[in-house]
């Protein structure tokens, strides 16, 4: 049990590149603290630090208040969890598990007792004497938690540990994960590009783009309060939309019509100087509605119509695409999350809308659709910030 | 895969017969030679009329091969023993840990691989006489770790470069030090790619001429190659020819020994180190 | 997919210790990795210097100087005279010529056989194991066995090549271009099946698919061989042939056994020997010898400069 902090921590390369700059973080004692972010964002070079598998460049990390930049990954009574998983070959299950108790020079009846109750955690019992390369995917990721599990150590680090089972395994291992961190308490550290693994494993959430800490703070936090346009598009599955909005008056034009501003954004857009004319508006797709099932609240709402393009059923609910003339949005900040998942280039702009299953929308029709505009966002084009994310 | 046809198979076979012919017909006709009774030698047939095991014990019991086999022998298993731990040290540095000088000593070992090892000779035979190494094991020794060294290392570290780099660093999560990380999970899991290692180095050894007639002057520790050129039959005024031929086929026998056992080894390694590009 | 992202991070973790080392002081992991670096590759290091590196120096020393062991009195500085001397003669410019053309000429053949013999082994449906066994045979065999059976093969009245009516009565050993004809293809023999298997790794490289996409696209056999095949396979038919070449540079034990350099066939190593040992001049010898290196030195940088051979055990050489 033990608490990281992670001191202006910073990564650089000998050519120049900074992979982390200034890393702050406080990781409470039996925190789940999750890394997330696209690829060569950094978060597998800080969970690397946190490991001692790579150098700090600079500032400091502490463990239970221990400076431990100089201290061997030995020495830090940390256990890693690999994307790989890492198992050694030539061993057993057991014998996998047990390597690092070994190691310590734990005494044979000891290890074999702890081995024996991380199997029966981990429902590993009867595959105890195979090797690796008789397991399937599944098992072989739990003999890797087993082995991390095994020496109770102060923290767990996982550098993606999941993301190489298919999806309906990663769901049934992502609770089994995290009922073993509650049941131990065991600070964790875990690393991760799914959103949706960060969104439902962490306490808290840290959020990184090209070695800087974007934003630190609860899924729902996170969600409800992007800090600004990479994090809004990031969070959120399918992402926030976003159309181009120009501040007039009281409201803002966007191809969604004419919004209102509701006395909450208004009164946050007064709290930054400088609010510039043309903004960009973003709306998540659950905000959306299909109108015809909308009542009591449908003289409060925005409403418009436009042709539905694809259509997709999930069964609990609808998701339907529009494409808007005019609705592109060219944002750096939005440019890194669609290359990381190839969608960059897509053309024009497309809209989703999340509906009601009932909703009797078809494809290639038009449809009315209904947002509340107090669900919208305001950001800043040029920095990305969220103007209406209260402080 | 697709059913294989009959005409397939016997294309095939066809290719296969050709490349067992290509291989064999030299190697039959030594041990042919070999089999021949001393007045057949000049029949000039690819079968001998007469068959004798005469030639095999003659060199053994007059024309001294036993010593030049044992020196072969010994001295190619030293050298291969020796060649292969230090090479192992050195493959395992440069596969896996980051250390200045890395590149030099790549460099280097690439130098030595392309030496035209005559160039060495005068040089080693100066030093080998004034040092008293000049027809000893040792003064053959050295130069064999030597020129086995590049392929040792060459070969070993592209071997372990196939080990899952993450391993190591799990070994280091899980509390061991880089000594006990290379004990205990790179050897166990590097042992295929020392075997096959080994055994290539082994037949360089086994293989060398050069240095093998520069570097000796009598039985004492001339090898088995040497040897059977300064063959010159079992008294002055015999033909040689079988006698050579014996001797030859003997020293191919562990070469066909080891191919039929680590075919599959041998091959591996022989193309592991060379081409990844 | 977990492959590469494994490959990644290796490549970024040597440059990550870089900048640790220019600036910060190292931590306990990074300066012991460095350490255990050294003492790693010590032995061998030490063993390449003291059996290579001295003799190299020793043999440049040598060949500047006048050293003769028939008259050891007469030994001195010379300066370049020596080089002077050899690169003036005759014998030794033979020696080159014959040594190239043993190497073009081996190395060619051994190429095409080579290709086709390494087809075989990649693609036949029958006794893979089998084909692969019978072509390490010419590999492991001891040269000077090999070349023994070449030399009664063609020696008249012993051996059953030399039986054949098409040469009848001559004696093919005892004259300068059937005795290269015998070096050249003793060499061939022997080393084929090496070449085949450095080849045979280059077809392994080329995906199945790419085969199968190039059909579709309606390429004949042959032009899948020679345009997707064959540029793929550039980068090892490259190493391949620097290996051969600088192999076949040095042709000694074939030549030893065969002809000793009779009948106009001393190569440049067989040349070089006989000053050495044989006629115990070591000054000229060791001219000879860096005169060697410097042509094995030269060919290799060719190749690797000048044709982009990836050095084995280079950095880039690593999987990709």
């Amino acid at each position: 049990m033990a608490e990281i902090v992670l001191d202006r921590v910073t990564k650089k390369y000998p050519d120049g590149t900074t992979a982390v700059a200034e890393f702050n973080l406080h990781i409470a004692d039996q925190e789940f603290i999750i890394l997330v972010g696209p690829s060569g964002c950094g978060k597998s070079t800080t969970l690397n630090m946190i490991a001692g598998l790579e150098d700090i460049s600079d500032g400091e990390m502490r463990i239970d208040g221990r400076r431990v930049n100089e201290v061997a990954p030995r020495d830090r009574d940390i256990a890693m969890v690999f994307q790989s998983y890492a198992l050694y070959p030539h061993m057993t299950v057991r014998e996998n598990i047990g390597f690092p108790l070994k190691l310590a020079k734990v005494d044979k009846a000891t290890i074999k007792a702890k081995v024996d109750e991380a199997a029966q955690i981990l429902d590993l019992t009867p595959y105890l004497d195979r090797k690796p390369g008789a397991l399937s995917g599944g098992q072989r990721q739990r003999v890797a938690m087993g082995r991390a599990i095994v020496r109770s150590p102060k923290a767990f680090l996982m550098d993606e540990p999941l993301s190489n089972l298919d999806a309906k395994l990663r769901v049934q291992m992502r609770t089994s994960i995290s009922r073993i961190q509650k049941r131990l308490g065991t600070t964790t550290v875990y690393v991760t590009h799914d959103q949706t693994e960060a969104m439902t494993l962490g306490d808290r959430i840290v959020i990184m783009r090209a070695g800087h800490v974007q934003q630190i703070g609860s899924p729902q936090e996170l969600y409800e309060r992007p800090v600004n346009l990479f994090v809004a598009g990031f969070i959120g599955s399918p992402s926030m939309n976003f159309v181009p909005g120009t501040i007039a008056n009281n409201t803002v034009e966007t191809t969604l019509g004419t919004i209102p501003l509701s006395d909450r954004i208004r009164r946050s857009l007064e709290g930054h100087k400088d609010v510039p004319r043309d903004v960009i508006i973003g709306i998540r797709p659950e905000a959306f509605e299909d109108l015809s099932l909308v009542d009591e609240s449908r003289g409060k709402g925005v409403t418009f119509t436009a042709p539905v393009d694809i259509l997709e059923s999930m069964g609990s609910e609808k998701f339907a695409y529009f494409s808007l003339e005019n609705a592109h949005v060219d944002s750096e900040h939005l440019a890194e999350i669609e290359r990381d998942t190839g969608s960059e280039d897509m053309g024009t702009a497309q809209i989703v809308a999340q509906l009601d299953a009932r909703s009797p929308v078809r494809e290639g029709k038009g449809l009315e659709v209904w947002f509340n505009p107090d669900s919208i966002h305001v950001f800043e084009p040029g920095s990305g910030a969220n103007l209406t994310a209260a402080e | 895969m697709a059913v294989v046809t009959t005409r397939q198979k016997a294309s095939w076979s066809v290719a296969n017969t050709i490349v067992a012919l290509y291989a064999l017909i030299p190697v039959l006709w030594i041990l042919s030679l070999s089999l021949k009774e001393k007045s057949t030698f000049t029949d000039g047939h690819f079968i001998p009329r007469g068959w004798t095991f005469q030639n095999f014990v003659d060199i053994f019991q007059v024309g001294g091969f036993t010593r030049p086999l044992l020196n072969s022998i010994g001295i190619a298993v030293i050298a291969t023993f020796v060649a292969i731990v230090i090479g192992t040290f050195a493959a395992y540095a440069i596969a896996r840990l980051d250390f200045p000088g890395k590149k030099l000593m790549l460099g280097a070992s690439l130098l030595i691989a392309m030496f035209p090892q005559v160039s060495l000779v005068t040089p080693m035979f100066q030093v080998e006489r004034s040092i008293g190494l000049f027809n000893t094991w040792p003064g053959l020794i050295l130069p064999y770790i030597t020129f086995t060294l590049p392929l040792t290392i060459y070969t070993l570290s592209s071997f372990l470069r196939e080990i899952p780099w993450e391993l190591e660093k799990a070994a280091k999560m899980d509390g061991a030090t880089p000594f006990q990380a290379f004990r205990q999970v790179i050897v166990p899991l590097a042992m295929p790619g020392v075997v096959t290692t080994a055994i290539l180095a082994f037949i360089q050894c086994w293989n060398d001429f050069v240095f093998a007639i520069s570097l000796t002057s009598t039985n004492s520790a001339r090898t088995a190659p040497a040897a059977i050129a300064f063959f010159t039959g079992a008294s002055q005024f015999e033909d040689p020819t079988g006698s050579i031929a014996a001797a030859a086929i003997v020293i191919t026998i562990p070469i066909i020994i080891f191919v039929l056992i680590f075919q599959r080894r041998i091959v591996s390694g022989l193309t592991s180190g060379a081409v990844k590009g | 997919m977990t492959q590469a992202t494994v490959q990644s991070k290796t490549r970024v973790a040597p440059g990550g210790a870089g900048v640790a080392k220019a600036k910060k002081p190292l931590s306990d992991g990074k300066r012991s990795e460095r350490k255990l670096g050294w003492l790693l590759c010590l032995p061998a290091a030490v063993v390449m210097v003291v059996v290579t590196i001295y003799p190299i120096v020793y043999s440049v020393m040598l060949s500047l100087q006048r050293y003769d062991l028939r008259f050891p009195d007469k030994r001195g500085f010379v300066g370049f005279a020596n080089y002077a001397t050899v690169l003036t003669n005759e014998f030794w410019w033979r020696a080159f010529l014959i040594t190239m053309i043993i190497t073009v000429v081996s190395v060619a053949f051994e190429l095409v056989l080579g290709m086709t013999l390494a087809m075989v082994m990649h693609r036949t449906v029958l006794g893979k194991g089998f084909v692969r066994t019978l072509a390490l045979i010419p590999y492991g065999i001891v040269t000077v066995a090999a070349a023994y059976g070449w030399q009664y093969a063609w020696t008249p009245n012993t051996g059953y090549l030399a039986q054949l009516p098409l040469w009848s009565g001559s004696a093919p050993l005892t004259h300068q271009a059937s005795s290269m004809a015998i070096i050249i293809l003793a060499e061939i023999w022997k080393t084929t099946p090496f070449m085949a298997l450095l080849l045979m790794a280059g077809l392994a490289v080329v995906p199945e698919e790419l085969q199968k996409a190039a059909a579709m696209d309606g390429a004949s056999a042959w032009q899948r061989f020679t345009k997707v095949t064959l540029p793929l396979m550039k980068p090892a038919i490259l190493v391949a042939l620097l290996f051969r070449v600088l192999d076949a540079v040095r042709v000694y034990d074939n030549i030893y056994v065969l002809t000793n350099g009779a009948n106009g066939t001393s190569s440049l190593s067989i040349t070089t020997y006989h000053n050495l040992i044989s006629g115990l001049n070591l000054g000229i010898g060791s001219t000879m010898s860096v005169l060697m290196f410097i042509t094995v030195a030269v060919i290799a940088f060719l190749f690797i400069k000048v044709f982009g051979t990836a050095a084995p055990g280079s950095e880039n050489m690593g999987r990709r």
